[in-house]
């Protein structure tokens, strides 16, 4: 399990090298290049020489790559161009709150949807796996923004239960989750329609197998074939999907910030964007992608972990 | 001909998969014929009647500039399957080229096409289209160029595997010891074997296209007002949702209807592909 680990760990410094130059390679390929993008077509010439040279854009293309690289392995993410303050204690002050909301509802959505999963599996074509079936595919039909507006309207705005918007103080853990309930429901519930359709169709195959049918010939009680022989093995590629899911939920927590007002990266990011700030836009896609990198590793980790055969492949 | 009908009659007797396609069929006429049945003129601006709730005269209100909500969802049904059918086709067009040429060549071009794609996949799909779109800028045109390099990899990874098996097949190697070119072996002998997959895929991606193209123009990076989309319509709604719920939940009810309709025909052609699952 150790070579794996080691050798799983070392394969993603190769894999985030490769967003990290695709990211900076995008932010410079914009047409007239991201100081002219910053400042519109009818800049003048000296405006953009000098906000090129501000931004360290005069020197090389090579020679940026290696400042940028250099710059990055110190953690430092550089300056943003609208309040010419450094990036990275932004995103440190705004990074608890996304990482808050993501990993709260993907727990959530592991919760109650590998049950619900199960359930509906095993009372298939019965009432209750109809109506789990509806709500999952519901679940994943429903764009995020427009279920973060639904839960807005019932519970902030009829039952005035919940702050309409906002993240409260991290610091203060009762405020925290009471801002953090709306939108983690929202993303929670997308993550238990997901989780619950993939375990489910997971149950049902396991479900058919042979050794499956060898352990009810055999006349084990039904809770041992489905407790012994077939939870164990529907639920492997369960753990693989969860961190898919999860990657997903990143996209998603994008809009939801957006309709809550709520900080976090995705709110810096579009923020970025509407300011024509690159040198923000470049630092948050970084971010995003240390944080898709991460859960890929732990994803394989985890996997190789629970199953013995990934680790010889 | 025998196994088609038998096909059809799966087809039928699976409901979720009918009334996902009655649904898509209705979502489909709507686009077509926004021009017969929009009541209004989606852009006609009409002071007076500002923020009007659902009544006989505007059954789904009126916006903040007195437009018909009716009408302009109408009319942005129109842009939501435009922008989903050619996004897609692009995506698929530029993927399976990208996929076929990969998979047919090797060597370094293999190596250089296939990590792309491995890392644009590894990262959410949204994130993505936000950074192209970022780039690109917004607009009609753009939105749909963002939205095929987004769904590009996909269709690249689809391709790829069964060029990697066709073309180790024998009557490959006879087409080029009796000399054809690799653009005919490719045109003739690749791309048939894998095309249909291509297309049911891509058909059932449109959905998720959709979802895209309603997610960027709720961010602005989308087509922006006063063309209407299910997307932009959110957004302004968003400004006055306490006091005019309707002008959010009605675009919203929109993509989620039609993002249903392709996910119901889906899941239903899935269970038909798996005759296990029928029993």
């Amino acid at each position: 399990m150790i070579k794996y680990a080691i050798r799983r760990i070392l394969i993603s410094i190769p894999i985030l090298l490769t967003v990290v130059t695709l990211i900076f390679f995008l932010v410079r390929s914009m047409p007239g290049g991201p100081a002219v993008a910053m400042l519109g077509d009818y800049a003048s010439k000296e405006a953009v020489e000098a906000l090129e040279k501000e931004m360290g854009l005069d020197i090389p293309i090579q020679q940026q790559y290696l400042v940028f690289l250099k710059s990055l392995s110190r953690g430092d993410l550089g300056k943003s161009l609208i309040t010419g303050m450094p990036i990275a204690p932004q995103v440190a002050r705004v990074l608890p709150y996304t990482l808050e909301l993501t990993i709260s509802s993907a727990l959530f959505g592991v919760f109650f949807g590998i049950p619900l999963g199960v359930f509906t599996a095993l009372r298939r074509n019965r009432m209750f796996d109809y109506i789990g079936r509806t709500f999952s595919l519901a679940g994943i039909s429903l764009p995020s923004f427009f279920l973060g507006i639904l839960m807005m309207l019932i519970f902030s705005v009829k039952l005035d239960l919940f702050p309409v918007v906002g993240g409260g103080d991290i610091h203060d853990l009762a405020g925290s989750l009471h801002h953090l309930f709306l939108p983690g429901l929202t993303l929670g519930l997308m993550m238990t329609a997901y989780i619950t359709r993939t375990t489910r169709s997971s149950v049902l195959n396991v479900l058919r197998e042979d050794y499956v049918r060898t352990a009810r010939a055999k006349g084990l009680r039904e809770r041992i074939v489905i407790y012994g022989h077939t939870l164990r093995n529907a639920l492997l590629p369960v753990v693989s999907f969860v961190g898919v899911y999860t990657i997903v939920l990143i996209g998603s927590s994008v809009l939801v910030e957006i309709v809550f007002s709520r900080p976090g990266l995705g709110k810096m990011m579009v923020g970025a964007i509407g300011q024509r700030d690159y040198m923000t836009l470049q630092s948050v896609m970084v971010v995003y992608a240390s944080w898709v990198v991460i859960i890929n590793l732990l994803t394989d980790l985890s996997y190789g972990l629970i199953d013995p055969r990934i680790r010889y492949d | 001909m025998n196994e088609r009908r038998n096909l059809w009659r799966t087809f039928k007797n699976n409901k979720t998969g009918v009334v996902g396609a009655v649904m898509a069929l209705v979502v489909l006429l709507t686009a077509v014929f926004a021009f017969l049945i929009s009541p209004y003129d989606p852009l006609d601006q009409d002071v007076f009647h500002r923020l009007t709730p659902p009544e006989r005269s505007h059954p789904l209100g009126t916006d903040e500039y007195g437009r018909d909500v009716l009408s302009r969802i109408i009319w942005g049904t129109q842009i939501s399957l435009t922008v989903g059918f050619i996004s897609v086709l692009l995506g698929m067009i530029m993927g399976t080229a990208m996929g076929v040429v990969a998979g047919y060549r090797g060597g370094w071009t293999d190596t250089l096409i296939m990590r792309m794609v491995d890392v644009m996949l590894s990262f959410p799909t949204l994130i993505t289209g936000i950074m192209v779109a970022a780039i690109l800028g917004s607009g009609l045109v753009k939105l749909i160029i963002t939205i095929g390099i987004v769904f590009a990899p996909r269709f690249v990874r689809m391709a790829y595997g069964p060029t990697l098996a066709v073309k180790e097949l024998e009557y490959v190697s006879s087409a080029k010891v009796i000399g054809a070119s690799s653009f005919r072996i490719i045109i003739r002998h690749i791309l048939p074997n894998i095309f249909g997959e291509i297309i049911v895929a891509g058909t059932l991606w449109m959905g998720t296209a959709i979802m895209i193209e309603a997610s960027l123009s709720f961010l602005g990076l989308g087509v922006s007002p006063p063309t209407p989309t299910w997307g932009n319509m959110i957004k302004s709604g968003m400004d006055v949702l306490s006091n005019a719920p309707w002008l959010s939940l009605f675009p919203g009810l929109s993509i989620l209807i039609t993002i249903l309709a392709f996910n119901m025909i889906g899941d239903s052609l899935r269970d038909i592909a798996d005759p296990k699952l029928r029993a």
